[in-house]
């Protein structure tokens, strides 16, 4: 077979929300009123799909990516056809499997061999087929010894097995997967992603709609992203996800600096002192929540992050330059100050603290406003979202201005690898080791 | 519309196997088991037994002997014909799992409620049969050639109906509640408890207009009353309308078929 196995042509979704019924949500009270046919008129649209066009080859595997809500699982639904678009068309040619809920339709009371024959009833396949197939379904979703007990004795793991394994089973020539590997096991994933390669080199087309970016790239020829029903990009996995990677990064980039902002305004103004926390500041700093105190001799006046060209940003690739500048004023002249940083990650972890006083700085003096900038030349953190302590105080503690975590950031990273630091590393192999691929 | 009938036939074997499953599921962890299926409609001729020779013996016209019995052949085909509804207008939305999220045509869960319903509406028949041989009815053994076709008439007006009702719950839940009233006002618009030749002959027409009303007297005919069989012409308009019920019921499911999905 060749050609397109899937095509979709300016296919548009729209729900409706019938608010004004779904309040009183009878038709009595609509008959009473008289106002059937108005209650009936949609009161509000909701575009989930808003014209998107795709064709896919067969064997080909497709990876639909896209924040929630973007109409991910709109789309696979209607590629299913489960549901119609309200204008356009999308036609999946041959078999359609579709794993949208494992075991969707699994009654509890009965045995889980009674399901799996109306499961695949259910999904088009012959009953002659089923028990062809009965013993290869059980061992995959290896249930032998609870295959005639009922499913509602079934842990969920056993279950979701079971609904994958009938779906798997039925022998799909448009395999439809949303977001069902999550779920399971490593080892029953691992098992669920070879059976996927195993489809992909039988020539069986398959649509993948996930989260996981790291399954696309390694998984699929293609990659396709919606964003707010309209499709953003096309193509090449690795250049997709980059271009996806690159956007979430500037909403966050977004969100942590209106986080930012509030931070400025939940301390702005001097004198203003983190209720609960005495100006000297609490007694356990490693407990304190995030907050501000102080005697504000010198006050911390802003903060701003920026990457290794000082361009403002809160959002930083490992590796990559980062510069906090901080502007402070001092209200009289002050002769014994540290400037100190801390980074912290999102479980409270010191990754990394140093003040001017360690590393040998002698205060001279400040008076009037000036500013200090820490430049970090590479930023040798693990992926995840971090905060900062900023503080300037006297050389026995006692603080001027200290911001206890007020300050976000967030570490992106190709990799995913783990930990608190990063070491700048690579790998060399030598003699017979041979290994392709690292980044 | 009838590309869908055709296609719905394919999936025989998914109806066949849901109402298994469904009468497995229904009395498993009950100790009677399958055995309710009959001990059912006894306890209800038990009861209306009760009613019509204890509490209230004048109420009975006297050719009719034994009452009971005379009941149970207007009550079996009626609890069919009423759990079946009920039991269709909530199908999608209990199904709605599968509706949502698996394509298959939705038309078979409703469907699986009336035929699940007619397994124990046959359930039935034998115990039916039993008291009829025991009573020694005047009733001709040769008119239980009518049984089939009645009861396939009956069957193409409650899948009509079932279909209506079904799709009609997902769009107003209170069609459920609705249909309850709806069932125990009709229950008595039907001579079932009572021969149609006793309602006043001005009733007469408006009962007439009740497709049921035709069913059951097809039934006590078939099943109950003496001499030859009557009631052709009455089998004759009632399956007209079922054709039509049918048909209507069918078509409006399928029209809302697309929106099913969302709405459940």
């Amino acid at each position: 077979m060749s050609g397109h196995a899937i095509e979709a042509r300016d296919v548009r979704k729209i729900y409706r929300r019938y608010s004004r019924r779904r309040q009183f949500s009878t038709l009595k009270s609509a008959l009473l009123s008289r106002s059937l046919l108005r209650d009936l008129r949609p009161d509000d649209a909701f575009e989930a799909l808003g014209g998107v066009s795709f064709d896919l080859d067969t064997g080909r595997t497709l990876g639909v990516i896209g924040r929630n809500g973007s109409g991910k699982s709109t789309l696979l639904k209607l590629a299913a056809g489960i549901g119609k678009p309200t204008s356009g068309r999308i036609t999946a040619h041959g078999r359609v499997s579709a794993l949208i809920e494992l075991g969707a339709g699994f009654h509890p009371e009965i045995s889980g061999r009674e399901n799996v024959f109306i499961n695949g009833l259910m999904l088009g396949v012959p009953r002659r087929e089923i028990s062809r197939l009965f013993d290869e379904i059980v061992s995959f979703a290896e249930l032998e010894s609870f295959i005639d007990a009922p499913v509602k004795t079934y842990s969920s793991g056993m279950y979701m097995r079971l609904g994958f394994s009938v779906a798997i089973h039925v022998d799909p020539d448009v395999l439809l997967v949303d977001e069902v590997l999550a779920v399971g096991d490593e080892a029953f994933t691992h098992k669920c992603l070879d059976k996927f390669s195993e489809l992909r080199r039988r020539g069986k087309t398959t649509v993948l709609v996930t989260h996981s970016l790291d399954l696309v790239e390694r998984f699929c020829d293609e990659a396709l992203w919606l964003d707010q029903g309209l499709v953003r990009a096309q193509g090449d996995p690795r250049r997709v996800i980059d271009e996806y990677r690159l956007d979430v990064a500037g909403v966050e980039n977004a969100e942590l600096a209106a986080m930012a902002d509030q931070a400025e305004t939940a301390s702005g103004g001097a004198g203003i002192v983190e209720a609960g926390v005495k100006p000297g500041g609490p007694e356990d700093l490693s407990k304190a929540p995030e907050g501000r105190w102080g005697s504000r001799e010198v006050e911390i006046t802003r903060v701003d992050l920026g990457n290794a060209e000082g361009r403002p940003t809160h959002v930083f690739e490992t590796g990559q330059g980062m510069r906090i500048r901080m502007g402070v004023q001092a209200h009289q002249v002050v002769t014994d100050f540290v400037f100190g940083v801390g980074i912290f990650d999102a479980n409270g972890t010191c990754c990394y603290g140093t003040n001017t006083l360690i590393e040998g700085g002698i205060p001279e003096s400040i008076q009037g406003a000036g500013e200090i900038e820490f430049v970090v030349d590479s930023l040798d953190l693990t992926p995840g979202t971090y905060k900062l302590d900023l503080a300037v105080h006297r050389a026995n503690g006692a603080p001027y201005d200290y911001h206890r975590q007020l300050h976000v950031f967030r570490v992106t990273s190709h990799v995913a690898d783990v930990g608190i630091y990063r070491p700048h590393h690579h790998w060399r192999f030598s003699g017979g080791v041979h290994v392709e691929g690292l980044r | 519309m009838f590309a869908n009938l055709r296609h719905l036939f394919r999936y025989r074997a998914l109806i066949r196997s849901l109402v298994a499953r469904d009468l497995n599921a229904r009395y498993r962890g009950s100790l009677l088991g399958f055995f309710w299926s009959f001990v059912n409609p006894l306890l209800l001729l038990l009861i209306y037994s009760f009613v019509f020779t204890v509490v209230m013996p004048g109420a009975r016209p006297a050719e009719l002997q034994p009452f009971a019995l005379f009941m149970f052949c207007g009550i079996l085909p009626w609890s069919w014909f009423s759990a079946s509804l009920l039991e269709a207008s909530n199908s999608l939305i209990a199904g709605s799992n599968l509706v949502k999220k698996v394509l298959f045509p939705a038309e078979v869960l409703p469907i699986t409620s009336v035929l699940a319903n007619l397994v124990h509406f046959c359930y039935g028949l034998p115990i039916l049969g039993l008291f009829l041989l025991l009573y020694d009815t005047q009733a001709s053994p040769v008119k239980l050639v009518w049984l089939p076709v009645i009861v396939a008439i009956q069957l193409l007006l409650t899948i009509g109906l079932a279909l209506l009702v079904a799709a009609l719950t997902v769009l107003f839940r209170d069609v459920r509640d609705l249909l309850a009233n709806l069932l125990t006002f009709l229950f008595f618009a039907t001579p079932i408890i009572y021969p149609i030749s006793l309602a006043p002959a001005s009733v007469q027409p408006y009962l007439n207009l009740n497709p049921f009303t035709h069913l059951a007297v097809a039934y006590q005919g078939a099943l109950f009353r003496g001499g030859p069989f009557t009631d052709g012409d009455r089998l004759l308009v009632v399956a007209a309308e079922s054709v039509v019920v049918f048909l209507a019921g069918y078509f409006l499911f399928d029209r809302l078929r697309d929106i099913l999905p969302e709405e459940v």
